[in-house]
């Protein structure tokens, strides 16, 4: 009886001497996360209901939202960031499966290097990449005319990022080459990951490169497709540094998009309350194509 | 089956020639940059583009470095070393918490943490620049730092490293009569380090790009980022492209260096922070 008492006690005493160890590792990080995450988490729902500027701070229910479904811009923003994301992810994510399924066989200092090469446009960082393709793109001595003159693809300068037909076309080819990188390493590792016996069984049986490919790899990377699409799409809406510095959401809001717009509302206009309901709708937005993006994987599975 | 590999083999020499071109093309806006950067006004503004600069003149560097280059670089390697260590003490007891303590709510955190990573970073921005303000920290470097240490990816990533440890070696520790802190020291850290790496190395190359977050929280000239300068010249001085590229070399070589040192711990952060069930 005494011992069977000591034993659920000292039970309890190792469960406690867990709970405080864990909590007491744990307390660094989510401090900040806490703080620093989750806190503005929260406050950008609280103030979305607010008329919130830089004199004002009124409670004013869903107008906020009232006024969003009404403004032209964010209607033009919101379609800008759409075609975007449409443009973007799918040829994101077939070119690195492309490129990952090519460089993966090669010897390793190979891999490696191209791994790196289509890598090197995310480390230059996105102000870099942004002014430099600012001056391919000019339209008086700017690499870009010159090259497609001389191809003759073009007969005149073009003012590319002026033009409203082929300013938002600019800005999501820059964002491609920003974007390969990450997906490309990630689709190597998985490659070079897959069960080897079942693609030896199936080229016995006779199988071609083709249905070894789509029957055999295609679901078992299926998981890094999933994991490339949603980050791929979260990036993709959040671009912003391409067009504040090389458009600012122009030739007459052209390529503005949904972060672009918060940005000029909450930060250029002061309209904080405005804003935080834009980013209330991005968030939920981006969660939607989250969950959809895994619905269809799974039912493809 | 012959036939079959030699159209593979064709296919093969097709896509690496392929390749070859388009890794020109994704390096050439680099190689723009750094040719840029010695290039005198005539050669940048001509219409036909100069492919070399064959008189290469430093007046961009000297230039840049009045404006002053220096202080934004000091800043933006403080910024980044700073974020970098606090990132990597924090995740580094986080992750292993997560991953090897069985506490009172570990699962619903765990939730939270991943959850959190699936939105967007800079949606949060307006109330973090409030928050800052209170804080009385806006304008400075801090401002940056803290929330880039908040961000749940690093605890994430630890937690997939410190699954790794053997539940064995934690018991033996606990048996010698190892406390929880020293047990940390010495068993853990040194079979987390390689993933320390990872995390230190991909945590400095996200803070040193992380435009938007330094856009918002720093104003004043005193406390510029190198990314936060390069667009300040690009807004004030838009036509003097052969200063223009010399910060962005100045933003993005050092970078790329220390990426390409490093990039073996670099991918491996990328793949296990990808690898979920």
């Amino acid at each position: 009886m005494q011992k069977t008492i000591d034993i659920s006690k000292q039970l309890k005493q190792t469960r406690r001497r867990e709970n405080i160890a864990g909590y007491l590792f744990m307390a660094p990080s989510l401090l900040f996360f806490a703080g620093f995450v989750i806190f503005p988490m929260g406050m950008c729902l609280f103030t979305s209901m607010f008329d919130y500027t830089m004199t004002n701070f009124d409670f004013v229910g869903f107008s906020n939202y009232y006024e969003l479904f009404r403004d032209p811009t964010f209607g033009k923003s919101l379609i800008n960031t759409i075609i975007i994301v449409v443009a973007s992810v799918p040829t994101v994510c077939l070119f690195s499966l492309w490129v990952g399924s090519i460089i993966y066989k090669l010897k390793d200092i190979h891999t490696s290097f191209f791994r790196c090469i289509f890598y090197l446009p995310v480390v230059t960082g996105s102000v870099a990449v942004t002014v430099v393709w600012k001056w391919m793109f000019n339209p008086y001595y700017g690499l870009l005319n010159y090259v497609f003159k001389g191809l003759g693809i073009i007969s005149t300068n073009m003012n590319w990022l002026g033009n409203m037909d082929t300013a938002l076309w600019c800005i999501i080819l820059i964002l491609f080459t920003t974007s390969v990188g990450q997906p490309i390493v990630l689709y190597v590792s998985a490659l070079s990951n897959v069960d080897h016996s079942l693609v030896e069984a199936a080229e016995v049986d006779g199988a071609t490169n083709m249905q070894v490919f789509w029957r055999i790899k295609w679901p078992q990377i299926m998981p890094t497709t999933l994991y490339i699409l949603v980050i791929t799409t979260i990036n993709s809406f959040q671009c912003f540094a391409l067009i504040q510095l090389l458009t600012s959401g122009g030739p007459n809001y052209a390529t503005s998009t949904i972060m672009y717009y918060i940005y000029y509302e909450a930060f250029k206009l002061s309209r904080y309350g405005y804003g935080s309901a834009m980013g209330v709708i991005l968030a939920i937005i981006i969660a939607l194509f989250s969950a959809v993006q895994f619905r269809l994987a799974k039912s493809d599975q | 089956m012959d036939h079959s590999v030699q159209k593979v083999t064709a296919y093969k020499v097709i896509a690496v020639i392929l390749l070859i071109v388009l890794a020109v093309l994704f390096t050439f806006p680099l190689y723009w940059i750094i040719t840029g950067s010695f290039k005198d006004a005539r050669a940048i503004n001509s219409p036909a583009p100069v492919w070399f600069p064959l008189q290469p003149t430093d007046a961009n560097y000297i230039k840049l470095f009045t404006k002053p280059a220096g202080l934004w670089m000091f800043n933006t390697v403080f910024l980044c070393v700073m974020a970098m260590v606090l990132t990597c003490i924090a995740a580094a007891m986080g992750g292993y918490a997560l991953a090897k303590k069985h506490f009172a709510g570990r699962g619903i955190l765990f939730s939270i943490f991943v959850c959190a990573m699936a939105l967007p970073k800079q949606v949060i921005l307006i109330p973090l620049l409030k928050e800052m303000a209170f804080l009385n920290i806006h304008n400075t470097l801090w401002a940056v730092i803290l929330p880039t240490v908040g961000w749940p990816f690093g605890v994430f990533l630890m937690k997939q490293f410190s699954e790794n440890i053997p539940n064995e070696m934690l018991e033996a520790a606990r048996i010698d009569g190892a406390g929880e802190a020293r047990t940390f020291t010495d068993i853990v850290f040194p079979m987390i380090k390689p993933g320390v790496g990872a995390l230190a190395i991909f945590t400095f190359i996200t803070a040193w790009n992380d435009y938007f977050l330094q856009l918002i929280m720093l104003n004043d000239t005193q406390v510029l980022t190198i990314s936060l300068g390069i667009a300040k010249l690009q807004s004030e001085l838009s036509t003097d492209y052969g200063l223009i590229m010399a910060g962005a070399a100045l933003g993005s070589v050092p970078i790329i260096v220390i990426f390409l040192m490093f990039q073996k711990f670099f991918t491996r952060g990328i793949t296990m922070g990808a690898v979920k069930g």
